[in-house]
Order: structure tokens, then sequence, then C-alpha cells
């Protein structure tokens, strides 16, 4: 066989304190191939990348890279091997430039030993120019979208001469529209030689852009097979090792009284005039672009950022929410978008995490009984299927989906009775993903009226009664269950000057 | 499944000494200094009331150190304890001077010692207060709200006694530093009930779970429906109420309210609640770790004091042992 493989690892082990994160993994990607890693979370992808990009060691196994075999002690010399990992979570340097970021710490420099901006200026220009970004180089970075400082991300891995680049869900937090611009940015990138190693929960995407598929499962290599013998099912059974029947199991359940009633809520400059009834039992999806207000709409009405007009009325009362803490007592959750931002609260406990909305259910008089919080925090931990060694684990070292589950269980234990949840599957893995529709469902089920932020069409589709669509701050749309495609939600979510 | 399951029972038991090294290294380290110290003054360290007066020298900054700690826990910092020791310790000390004090300041009035007891209290608390206040409501760093503190209420203290130490104190105020109880001397017995108090505080109690929330992720302690401008004034309050109660053991102990005491204590406070593990990142420090950080820093003057080393080379030597604790408390969070 004369497969020409650019990297082969092979028999990698990997132990962390109660986990075993890999065990005799094999992983190879022929050269000029776009290779998707895939697996629910805790799976082992995040730590064999990591281990490829040398911020951990791993405990057996050799790595070969283009025919030798290779130490890779730091990410230092992952670089020098031209191996480049584009991370989920980017981090750029705000306040500079673009060209800055991209020749951070390799600044070229000019006679005098002091940095050449004009140079670094105008290769910046070319380099961006090359994968037909339409970017300022001079721009500060905290002007760009997410997709493009994804982008710019990419064109740095390039800038370093990578063979070998592994992108890490980079379409999980960006536009269907950019989507496309990557996608053809990895196609031309293959084109030229470079292997991509592509991780992602997102189906559809794998079949579109990888040549090969490798499926990691519990830690342990299950398959590497072209993605052309695959299929949607046969794929998520590979994954989840079992049948996944219905990934939006929605319950039908009778929609009663308006729960919650916004009219014309309005945070000039950012949302406009919102209107809408909430009903118990229902899920009434919220549609729309990235920075269309969706995310606005909730911290407003969860008394996160002030009103300049509008009111508010749970159960038919009109209410005044100036805080969260007056959202929680009338009955309201709010689960963010951005779980590492405004969820987890990392160096905390999994119990800690859990409990930390409902405390004043926990402590009459301000003392906590812990017993009784212990107990409540395990039910949850159980009916949630929460993986965890114990309560006393810190959040961060949990999985992204069971990290979810946790700030999930926070918003229950406060008992609910209105649940808004922004993105509330971003991030995690298909299993987590179907368990946490599921609980939705099953909430919607026992009269909870729930409200749900969605940048994922068949999220919207799947699992709402009625779905509003958001343009520019303002409504745009409203669909019932039956009369919703997705033609009709993105005809609405671009509809920019049409409503006036 | 199975298997997975069993390597990580194996995985735990192999790595139940390490983790036990790693939660209890700062005891160790006490545990190992005392045995070094005992070793190389001939038993002198461990002799008589040597260690008992470990103990009480460190109180004070023990003291200082617990409310430090609930404050760093929540990644914030208060400059100004050492000033509010130096007001508090003027204001009790001027009302609680002996009749027949040459330089009375109040001549005529005599007030029960609780009346001047409680007015330290409430002047540190208010003064603890304004900081929590400036830093809540209008935004300012810590690091600078309690920078103006730390001048002002030394001025204030300055301008309150005039600059001169307020002397000749009646007896019950004195006994609050130099007496004892059943033996055991009262600032240590104040300490150990500080101790007791501010643990619960923190871990029984909502508030103390709002101060480690809030040090893990303000934003999401805000969400989460926290009042996080109440938390922050009660802290500060906390840690001023503290200082107030550590100005007049410090004053009682040497019998006189000086208007320069305290000066350089925050520091101290600092580094007990940095030794003692508490992080500057937030979300992470214990009541329990902060008087081991005391109470190495207490063994190493006293030791360091035994040994003939000089004053100039035990600062050096202190200095080394704060980034020393730094790096461990470093890897230890970076292992776990």
């Amino acid at each position: 066989m004369a497969v020409d493989y650019i990297l082969r690892m092979e028999g990698i082990s990997k132990s962390f304190p109660g986990v075993r994160a890999l065990d005799d993994v094999h992983f190879d990607v022929r050269a000029g191939t776009v290779h998707a890693l895939m697996g629910e979370n805790g799976a082992g992808k995040s730590t064999l990348m990591k281990i490829l990009i040398g911020i951990y060691q791993p405990d057996t196994g050799t790595i070969t890279l283009g025919g030798e075999r290779v130490q890779i002690s730091d990410t230092a010399t992952a670089l020098r091997l031209g191996i480049s990992m584009i991370h989920q979570e980017l981090s750029p340097v705000p306040e500079m430039a673009v060209a800055e970021n991209i020749y951070l710490g390799r600044e070229p420099r000019n006679r005098l030993g002091l940095i050449d901006k004009k140079r670094m200026t105008a290769d910046t220009r070319a380099l961006l120019g090359k994968l037909d970004l339409h970017i300022n180089p001079r721009w500060p970075m905290k002007r760009l979208s997410v997709a493009q400082t994804q982008m710019v991300e990419i064109a740095k891995a390039i800038s370093y001469d990578s063979r070998l680049i592994i992108m890490d869900e980079p379409t999980s937090a960006i536009p269907d529209r950019e989507v496309d611009h990557l996608h053809r940015m990895i196609t031309s990138l293959r084109e030229s030689g470079v292997a991509i190693i592509y991780i992602t929960h997102k189906l559809d995407e794998v079949f579109k852009i990888s040549d090969d598929v490798t499926v990691l499962r519990d830690g342990k290599h299950v398959t590497t097979v072209p993605a052309a013998d695959l299929d949607r099912q046969g794929l998520v059974r590979t994954m989840v090792g079992r049948e996944l029947t219905q990934m939006f199991p929605k319950e039908e359940a009778s929609i009663g009284e308006v729960a919650m009633s916004v009219n014309g809520l309005t945070r000039r400059g950012v949302i406009e005039d919102i209107t809408f009834d909430l009903r118990r039992g229902e899920i009434l999806g919220l549609a729309g672009l990235m920075g269309a207000g969706r995310t606005e709409v909730l911290e407003a009405i969860f008394g996160i950022t002030p009103l300049d007009a509008g009111t508010i009325e749970i159960d038919g009362k009109s209410r005044r929410i100036r805080s969260p803490g007056d959202a929680i007592h009338l009955g309201l959750a709010l689960l963010t978008e951005d779980r590492k931002r405004t969820g987890i609260m990392g160096v905390l406990s999994v119990r800690d995490n859990m409990s930390v909305a409902s405390l004043p259910r926990f402590s009459p008089g301000g003392l906590l009984q812990l017993r009784r919080i212990d107990k409540a925090c395990e039910a949850q931990r159980k009916a949630l299927a929460i993986k965890t060694p114990s309560l006393h684990q810190l959040i961060k070292m949990l999985s992204g989906g069971n990290q979810q589950k946790v700030l999930v269980s926070r918003w229950l234990l406060t008992a609910p009775e209105i649940l808004m949840i922004d993105e509330p599957t971003r991030g995690i893995d298909v299993g987590a993903k179907a368990e946490i529709h599921r609980l939705i469902s099953q909430l919607a089920g026992q009269g909870k009226a729930i409200l749900m932020v969605s940048s994922e069409m068949p999220e919207i589709l799947g699992m709402s009664d009625r779905v509003l669509v958001m343009c520019e701050g303002r409504l745009t749309g409203e669909f019932s269950r039956a009369d919703a495609t997705q033609e009709r939600i993105m005809h609405a979510a671009t509809a920019t000057a049409a409503v006036a | 499944m199975t298997n997975l399951r069993k390597s990580a029972r194996d995985y735990v038991t192999r790595d139940r000494l390490g983790e036990w090294l790693r939660t209890y290294a700062i005891v160790v380290i006490l545990l190992g200094l005392i045995v070094i110290l005992a070793a190389l003054t001939g038993g002198r360290f461990l002799g008589g009331q040597n260690l008992i007066n470990i103990v009480r020298q460190v109180s004070v900054i023990a003291i200082l150190a617990i409310g430090m700690t609930v404050v760093i826990i929540t990644t914030g910092i208060d400059l100004s304890v050492g000033s509010i020791v130096a007001l508090s310790a003027v204001v009790a000390t001027s009302l609680a001077q002996a009749p027949d004090a040459t330089n009375l300041m109040y001549p005529g009035l005599s007030l029960p010692i609780f009346v001047a007891i409680g007015a330290g209290l409430l002047v540190g608390a208010a003064a603890g207060f304004t900081n929590g206040f400036l830093i809540a409501k209008f935004r300012i760093a810590p690091f600078i709200a309690t920078l103006g503190m730390m001048t002002a209420a030394r001025g204030l203290a300055l301008i309150y006694s005039d600059g001169r130490p307020i002397s000749k104190l009646s007896p019950e105020f004195n006994f609050i530093g130099q007496g004892a109880i059943l033996g055991i001397p009262v600032p240590i017995i104040l300490l150990v009930l500080v101790a007791i108090g501010a643990r619960m505080l923190l871990n029984n109690t909502r508030f103390g779970r709002h101060v480690y929330a809030l040090g893990g992720n303000e934003q999401a302690a805000r969400v989460s429906g926290i009042n996080v401008s109440r938390v922050k004034i009660g802290i500060y309050t906390f840690s001023g109420l503290l200082a107030g109660l550590g100005g007049m053991i410090v004053a009682a102990r040497i019998g006189s309210g000086n208007p320069q005491l305290g000066t350089g204590s925050e520091l101290d406070a600092i580094t007990a609640a940095v030794i003692g593990g508490t992080s500057f990142s937030g979300g992470i420090g214990t009541v329990w770790g902060t008087i081991i950080g005391a109470l190495i820093i207490g063994s190493l003057n006293t030791g360091l004091d035994l040994l003939n080393v000089s004053p100039f080379t035990q600062q050096v030597v202190k200095g080394v042992i704060i980034v020393l604790a730094i790096i461990i408390d470093e890897r230890k969070n970076r292992g776990a």
C-alpha cells in the first residue's frame, strides 16, 4: 500500500486523575485530505489533539510526522513541525491590530531592531488577499466578527507554513453564510497540499467537506473510514454506540394559559418594540442571525440590562424586574449562551455550581442546610445522568456536555415556571444534545413555559411549537410549527428593510 | 465500560497519597519547618512558652488575614487594614483611658469598657463599609479604593490623636491584649472565635457561598441572582470590622493607642492568606489555610530570632518563602 500519511499516531494512551482519557488510540491522516475527527464530548478528541500540539505528553505511544518519528514536547515544537491548531475558544489580543495578532511574537524587524510595521501590514494584506478575506490589517481584532476572527486564525496558521491544521469546531459560533466561506477556504487549503483535522458536532459538515472520518468513543478508536462509505444514521450509531431513533424527541404537550406577556420591550439601539406571549407547555423558538438581538431580549427580560420602554406581565400581573434576583423570585430562569463567560464557576465544585441560584430555598435565615443541598444535587445528578466522579469535583474538569447539564440543573433547582434557554446545545455532542432536547420537551410537558434561542435550524424546527424570528433588533416573523420552514425563517431573518 | 471504570479506580488509589500531599502541603510545610527549627535551636524552639508565644504574636496578623482571605476570594484586595488598625486603636483607647492618666482626651468622662470596644469595632466597620461602597457603587478597582482609605484612615488617626500615643489605659481594656483566661492569652481566644465565626460564615451561610461564587465568576454570579454589590460591601465591611478588632488588641497589648500602629500589616495579612493557599484568581481560599499561613510566618520570625539571624536577612527569607508558596500553589492548581 502506497498510502501517503502525513501523520500517524500509534498506541496513544493518556490518563488523568480518575479518568483514562485515551486508551491505545491509533489515528492516521493522509496527506492533502480533510479528516473529520468525531465522537461525543469526553470521547477523547480534545486530549488527542492536545497531545498532537504538545500541550499534553502521552503516557505511551508514538507520533510519526511525514515519515519521521517526532517528540512534541511543547506547542512551539508543534508549530516548528508545521502543526497548528485553531481552538474552539479563540484568544486574540482584542486591542491589537489584525497584523500584530498574526505576527505576534515573531514580528518582522527593521535594521534598527524595531518592529517593521509597514512590512507586517503588507505581508498580512497579501496573506488575507490569498484567502479572499476583505479585512483591513490595521483594524483592531475586537472589530471583527467571530467568523472573521476565526479566519484570521486560519490565516495565522497558514503564515506558519503549517502542513497540518487542526480545527476544533470552527463553525460552532458563526452564521451559515460565513460557514460556506470557511468551507471554500478549507477546500482550497487541501488543494494546496495541507492536511486538515476537523473536529465538529455538525454531521452535515462531515459529509460535505471531509475525505475520511475517524470516530473515537470512551477514549478508544472505533473506526476510520472514507466519508463516502458512511451515512448519517450509521455515523451517529458509531459515535454513541447505540441507535438514536429521535434527535428531537418532541412530546406533545397541551398548551395552556399565558405565562408571560411581553409588551413593547425596547432598549434603544439594541432591541425595538418586542411584543409576544409565552404560554404554559409551549416551546417558543426565537430564531435569527447572529447579532439580531435575541440574547439581548432574554437579558432585558431577566433584569440583566435596563429597559428604555416596555412592560412584562407574569401570570397576568405587571411586574418590574430590576435584577436577576427579582426574575428568579418570579419563577424565571435563564440558561445563558456563553457557558464559560456567564455560566460556570470553574474553580468551584459541581455542587456549588449547581446550587448557586437556588440557595434562598436552602437557607432559611441565611444558614445553609448542607444536607438538603447535597440531597437535591445528588438527585439532579442522577436524573440528568451527569458524569462526574463526585459532586465535589471541580466543574472545569467535566466535559462540555456535562457542564451544560450541571447548568440546567442549576436552574431546575430554582423550580422555575418560565425557562429561557439560549443556545442550549451549542458545542455539545449528539448524545448529550438529544438528552437535553428530551429534557426540554419533558419540562414543557410538565406545563413549564419555554423560550428557546437557537442558531441551529434543525433545533428550532424540531423543538418549537411556534417560532419567532428577529432581525436587527425587531420581530420580523412568527410561524406556527406547521408553517415553519427553513426558507421562511431565513427570509424573515434577513428581512432588514422590509419591516419599517 | 467496565474496563474504563476499573482503570479509573486504580488511578485514584495510586494517586491518593499525592492528592493528600497536595491538599495538606501547607500543613506538611509548617510541621517540617517546626522540626527543622527545633533541631537547629537544640529544642529551644519547642521549649517553654515559645509555641504559645508564636500564636500570640501572630494572632492579630491572623485576624487581619482572615478578613483579607474573604476579600481575596472575591478577587479583591484590602490595603487599608493597617491604617484601620491605627484608627480603631486611637478611637477605642481615647474612650478607655484610666481616670488618673495625665493626658486625658476626655477629662471627666468615664465610660463602660464595652463602649470603647464598640466604638473601635464601629470605626473599623464604617471604614470597611466605605471601601465596599466605593468599589461596588462607583466601580473603583479595589486596589485603588483601599489605597485611598489606607492613606486617609492613617491621616484621620493622626488628626484624632494629634500625632501622639494615647496612653495609660484602663486595666479592663488592657485585658484584651495582655490578659489570659484559664492560662490562654485573650488574643488567642479572640483569634479562635474569629476563625470559627469566619469559617461558619464561609461554609455555612448563603453569604459565604455567594463570596465563593463571586470569586469563581462574577458575571455568572450576577446571572444566578446574587446581589453582587451587597456581597462586595459585606466583605469589605467584614475586613474592616476585623481590622478594628485587631487594632484594639495591639493597642491593649502595648497599653497605648499609637496612630502609627499597624503600618505594613496589610502586607503581612496578604502574605499569610497567600501562603495559606488563597488564590488571587478568586474562588479559592480557606480560613484554616490562612491561619496555617500566619503560623508559618510566626514560626519563621521566632525561629530566625532564636537562631540570631539578622532582621535584614529575615526579610530576604520571608520574601523567598512568599514566592515559593505561590509557585507551589500554581503547580497544585495546574495538577488538579
